[in-house]
């Protein structure tokens, strides 16, 4: 009766197949085909050739690639293993008092419900030489006021504000999942470790951490991948300029849509192509590593 | 021996007080730290001109000293320049467009992914299993990579163009997103939780595929449609790339290009009141839906971090 379905059940799937064929595997295709082209004029649909490796040997040899890359790949190794760290002591906080922790869990989901570039505009007065927070808290600790993000700051306060941020956009979504993912332990768990009276600390390392491992893992790779991605928040803290002197805040993915704009001179679609295939491949590496390890967790 | 018991109960029950109020102290930490960019929001927003030069800023002020200025002042008419006659930041333009693509793309969303759970939940079909793989593994690859040759497709549609109509705009903003692979993915678990019985019953009652998703699945499946409904909705609001390389005039912009534009354009000095009474007007909106559905959004959220 049911095989009888067949051609049904791609007329249903039709809508979504044919969306993603024109949005998602098109594109993906055609992004390998840019980053191979000579001398591309996207608007013409005109080409002088095809290139194998040069469109990645230029950007390659750009400063300002190298700068981006540097930046994206502090962003993620700062700020996911710290983001997760925190939101998993906060968990085990959150699950180990009696009281309130609705109105906690509450309060820590609210950075997921805003909006990037308002609250990367906020940080931007929190970090305000004279008008900002953080100076005001400096001061109480007789610490003289710093310029985070200003004209006269340098790579490394530009890049501590932006961590802070970025962290605390992040905390809110892991502290969730990981409340959930500890409300699934099986209970019985922890009731045999009261009768051996263990203490928190070891419940924490020989219960929770491995029972959550899965998760935890998954949410660490799939943030990386997000990390990697970084730039509205840039854009949020910093404007358009992205950092002081400009540009010195760059992502991978700032320096994607900086050479696509261009995209009335002749090759630099191909160039923008070309460092988003490179973004591409670091995160499949990351998909690869998940996948494989979560594979061995299943065998055992 | 009853002695040594008791005091060990007393030190056992000292130091369980001691870790609660520990407890209840870093959670209370984290979550000022957490309210802080809010409340420096709110606080900058409603700081006269004279009160916000004073360095170092106050930490509190009065109600008495609440100064509605900042707001007034996005709504006032620029007198020159490139918007020359608009209000400095036209908010509601803003917030029109927003909800309009938000209402459109959440409808399309809805639509496919109901329809794809279904085919992929009930439906017995020659390559299943392979074609729903394929679907999930593109949920990896990163959205960048599509958007070079999207913006191309927009272009060659005839979509974007000096003279772009209203109408232009929302295609470009909504057509590309009406589908999402997580959603379907979602929707297919809920689905899938439906007995058989109930399937094989309405085929004996003649029920067609297409009443039996309209008049039993829908139904049944509607707390995770509502779900994905009110997550998709708040897609629109934090969209930013897309609608800036789409378009073309100030008065088609979202929220966030609108927010970004407004205070990056005009070149001089930044008027930190201004700046926190618009992202203010932009922030509440998102808040107000979040305390509305705030057991859906967060069941929606943890579900997504918690796959299969």
């Amino acid at each position: 009766m049911e095989t009888k379905n067949n051609w049904k059940a791609w007329l249903y799937l039709a809508p979504m197949l044919l969306l993603m064929s024109v949005f998602t595997f098109y594109p993906l295709f055609n992004a390998f085909i840019i980053s191979f082209y000579k001398g591309y004029r996207p608007l013409n649909g005109t080409i002088e050739g095809y290139t194998l490796l040069e469109n990645y040997l230029v950007i390659l040899n750009r400063p300002q690639f190298w700068v981006a890359m540097k930046n994206t790949f502090v962003i993620t190794f700062v700020s996911v293993p710290i983001s997760i760290i925190v939101s998993l002591l906060i968990a085990v906080a959150l699950k180990s008092i009696p009281k309130f922790s609705k109105i906690f869990q509450t309060i820590f989901f609210l950075p997921y419900v805003t909006n990037s570039i308002a609250v990367g505009m906020t940080f931007a007065v929190i970090f305000s030489r004279d008008y900002g927070f953080v100076n005001v808290v400096l001061g109480w600790f007789g610490i003289d006021a710093i310029d985070w993000i200003g004209g006269t700051s340098n790579w490394w306060s530009q890049m501590a504000a932006l961590l802070v941020f970025v962290i605390w956009e992040s905390l809110a979504f892991k502290i969730l999942v990981f409340t959930s993912g500890m409300q699934n332990i099986d209970k019985q768990y922890y009731d045999a470790a009261k009768i051996d009276s263990a203490s928190k600390w070891t419940v924490f390392r020989r219960i929770t951490v491995p029972l959550l491992s899965p998760i935890i893992l998954y949410i660490s790779i799939t943030s990386m991948i997000g990390a990697l991605k970084s730039y509205n928040s840039v854009i949020g803290l910093f404007g358009a300029k992205m950092g002081s002197p400009a540009d010195s805040m760059m992502t991978v993915v700032a320096f994607v849509y900086r050479y696509r704009e261009k995209f009335a001179s002749k090759g630099y679609y191909s160039y923008a192509a070309a460092a988003a295939i490179i973004l591409f491949l670091i995160t499949l590496v990351f998909s690869l590593i998940q996948s494989a390890v979560s594979k061995k967790r299943i065998h055992y | 021996m009853s002695d040594t018991f008791n005091t060990d109960t007393k030190a056992y029950r000292a130091k369980k007080i001691i870790r609660s109020v520990l407890t209840y102290a870093f959670l209370f930490l984290i979550a000022v730290i957490v309210l802080i960019p809010f409340y420096w929001m709110i606080l900058t927003s409603l700081k006269s001109q004279t009160l916000i030069e004073e360095i170092p800023p106050l930490l509190f002020i009065k109600p008495s000293q609440w100064d509605i200025g900042n707001y007034r002042s996005l709504f006032a008419l620029v007198e020159s320049g490139m918007r020359e006659g608009e209000p400095l930041f036209p908010f509601f333009t803003y917030l029109r467009n927003t909800v309009v693509v938000s209402i459109i793309t959440t409808i399309g969303t809805t639509i496919t992914t109901i329809l794809a759970a279904f085919a992929f939940s009930r439906l017995n079909f020659k390559g299943r299993d392979l074609v729903f793989a394929i679907l999930l593994s593109t949920m990896m690859i990163p959205g960048e990579i599509f958007i070079l040759t999207n913006f191309l497709t927009i272009v060659k549609l005839n979509l974007y163009s000096e003279n772009q109509t209203y109408v232009q705009v929302l295609t470009a903003l909504t057509v590309p997103f009406m589908t999402s692979v997580f959603y379907t993915f979602y929707l297919r678990q809920a689905f899938k939780q439906i007995p058989n019985e109930l399937y094989y019953a309405a085929k004996v009652d003649g029920t067609t595929d297409f009443g039996y998703l309209l008049r039993v699945m829908i139904p049944v499946a509607s707390p995770t449609i509502f779900t994905i409904i009110i997550l998709n909705s708040m897609g629109a609001w934090s969209a930013y790339v897309w609608p800036e390389m789409v378009t073309m005039q100030d008065s088609f912009r979202l929220v966030s290009n609108g927010l970004r534009g407004a205070f990056t354009d005009t070149t001089g000095r930044t008027d930190f009141g201004q700046q926190m009474a618009a992202t203010t007007l932009v922030t509440l909106p998102l808040l107000i839906l979040f305390f509305t559905f705030r057991k859906q959004i967060m069941r929606g959220v943890s579900r997504s971090g918690i796959k299969g």
